[in-house]
């Protein structure tokens, strides 16, 4: 019950700052899209990063590490570290100062105009919104198992659903709604200013609410009294194989080639539509330099705690003590070993605060996202093709809310059939975004990219995602590889769907005519 | 110095390799597992590589608008 007491005093304190910013909101469809380009270098930072970061930055990392040892911190956020902020230096600023001078909202409308093609935008969008609903499904789907496990054994009645399912919990259904409705309302309300105070928030919780578990568990765990003999106390356990780089993925390690090519995953970043949305919000070009330099330390902030919590929990310090089933279960899903510290060494008050952390994470992301899709359906469709001029500002939001509504009420039907199979979309959808950033990258810097290579390039990275996704078994097959012909060389299936793109997008523009140089004025300096 | 910001990121991304750490199970002051800690200080060092890229490769031909969008939010 103290946890449910948590959790229900962050949501409405969440709902109060959602509510509050919304009274900042100016009427117009830029402010509710955009926040009329008036973010600060630290709004900019905290809601960038609380984007990029889901519900994985502190139980999945936690459990992978658990799983397969330190060198997860290596392959998944080191790498990001870097190459998310390579994203917002060279894209994020000229995209951003692009968006301002011509008026872009969405990354359709700037292809489109880059391109001078207006069913490039047909192309791109259920691509873009194909890729963002697998990560707004596990969002949502993730936010209800969280409050039903923390929760579990706190009331006798089953809410009219399957009580051997809901086990005294809030059910997964209900939670998920709860989620869903808190995110919508200060959306709706609020929009990117909404979104953007709100990510701020959840992103100081849950640095925060990590840091203060990591000190407590390590407290617990070590058993000693200064912090320091504590944590030497802790690691001490460590198991040999979690403390080396070979044990990373897979059950069997991870080949040099293909951790090399899990490089390029991170450069997703780059062609997230909600990413650009945000990066359009800034008030001015210095508004970047805090987020480019930051960023890769708030990474190290909420990782580096939690992988070295997850190696600690597989020493015998925790492992090694736990009954058989409670062995069993942590087996089949590592990620309840974040949660199962917490239950059992920090008891319920720190367990509600970090159920609280983990439910910012989550809704830190579904936000942007769900204001994303809202505002791509009303700009490169609705307006786009029913024509903006007949569409005035006050319609155009009515409109955005509408969408709001209406994918919030998709995706949570579509949780209702718990597609189980989501969860191991992640670095396929990752993936898909990864093999177009190429495309961008021209945009922006190569003044011989054509409409045809851009077609060319998309074709071959949605084509070559879509034939390795099913030599994956659909993703079924979470080790699978794509071996060099000829070689034992394994790699990450995103470099071949890099390199199609890549060579696709070169050989077919250099093939045909090159824009008119008066077109591409406005673009290069 | 714009292309030593370059060459710096580049060592960041032959750094982030680190074959030499793949097989030492070391701790650092007896908790801290060493590719932990040098991949701790990559991220420590990509914020400092980026904070130069800040100073000295800001691209020139960005276009700040006219008005700035009548305050922060």
């Amino acid at each position: 019950m103290t946890q449910l007491i948590i959790i229900s005093c962050y949501l409405a304190l969440l709902l109060g700052l959602g509510l509050f910013s919304s009274r900042l909101f100016r009427g117009t469809s830029k402010d509710y899209m955009l926040a009329s380009h008036s973010i600060g270098p630290f709004l900019l930072l905290m809601s960038i990063f609380g984007t990029t970061m889901t519900a994985f930055a502190l139980v999945g990392s936690t459990g992978e590490s658990f799983k397969e040892g330190v060198g997860v911190y290596a392959l998944l956020a080191s790498s990001s570290g870097i190459i998310h902020s390579l994203c917002f230096f060279v894209l994020g600023i000229k995209l951003w100062s692009l968006g301002h001078k011509y008026g872009y909202t969405t990354q359709i409308q700037f292809f489109r105009d880059r391109l001078q093609s207006d069913r490039i935008g047909l192309l791109l969008f259920p691509i873009l919104v194909g890729l963002v609903i697998p990560y707004l499904l596990i969002g949502v789907m993730a936010s209800g198992s969280v409050i039903n496990g923390v929760t579990q054994g706190t009331f006798e009645t089953s809410f009219g659903f399957d009580a051997a399912v809901t086990k005294g919990g809030v059910p997964k259904q209900l939670a998920s709604l709860v989620i869903c409705a808190v995110v919508l309302i200060y959306v709706f309300f609020g929009g990117m200013r909404g979104t953007a105070w709100a990510n701020t928030f959840q992103t100081i919780v849950f640095m925060i609410l990590g840091v203060v578990t990591f000190y407590m568990i390590a407290m617990k765990l070590g058993g000693k009294d200064t912090l320091m003999e504590s944590l030497r106390a802790a690691s001490s356990e460590i198991p040999r194989e979690k403390l080396i780089r070979g044990a990373v993925g897979d059950h069997h390690g991870i080949s040099k080639l293909k951790y090399f090519t899990y490089m390029l995953v991170p450069l997703s970043v780059g062609m997230f539509p909600h990413v650009f949305q945000h990066w359009l919000t800034a008030k001015n070009s210095n508004a970047f330099k805090l987020p480019i330099i930051a960023h890769p330390i708030f990474i190290m902030i909420v990782w580096l705690p939690c992988v070295l919590v997850g190696v600690w929990a597989s020493s015998d310090l925790f492992y090694g003590q736990l009954p058989a089933p409670l062995k069993a279960a942590l087996d089949g899903n590592p990620n309840i070993v974040l949660p199962l510290l917490v239950k059992q060494l920090a008891g319920p008050m720190l367990g509600g605060f970090l159920t609280a952390g983990i439910l910012a994470a989550i809704m830190s992301s579904l936000d942007s996202q769900f204001l994303c899709i809202g505002t791509m359906f009303t700009e490169d469709i609705v307006k786009h093709y029913v024509g903006a001029e007949k569409i005035d500002d006050r319609r155009s939001i009515v409109i955005a809310r509408a969408f709001i509504i209406l994918i919030v009420a998709i995706t949570y039907g579509l949780s209702l059939f718990e597609p189980r199979a989501v969860f191991t979309l992640g670095v396929w959808c990752f993936s898909g975004f990864s093999s177009l950033f190429p495309l961008i990258l021209a945009c922006l810097y190569w003044r011989k990219l054509t409409k045809a290579g851009a077609y060319a390039a998309v074709i071959a990275a949605i084509g070559s995602w879509s034939y390795l996704f099913w030599q994956s078994d659909f993703a079924a097959n979470r080790g699978y590889t794509v071996i060099i012909p000829g070689t034992d060389y394994e790699t990450m299936p995103v470099a071949t769907m890099f390199l199609c793109s890549t060579i696709a997008m070169v050989v077919v523009s250099l093939m045909t005519k090159p824009p008119e140089e008066a077109h591409l004025k406005r673009f290069f300096a | 110095m714009k292309y030593a910001v370059w060459g710096l990121v580049l060592l960041l991304v032959i750094l982030h390799q680190d074959n030499w750490l793949w097989d030492d199970a070391t701790l650092v002051g007896g908790f801290m597992p060493i590719t932990l800690l040098f991949h701790g200080g990559l991220s420590i060092a990509a914020a400092f590589t980026w904070f130069l890229a800040t100073k000295f490769a800001w691209p020139a031909d960005v276009a700040e608008p006219a008005s700035q969008g009548g305050g922060e939010a």
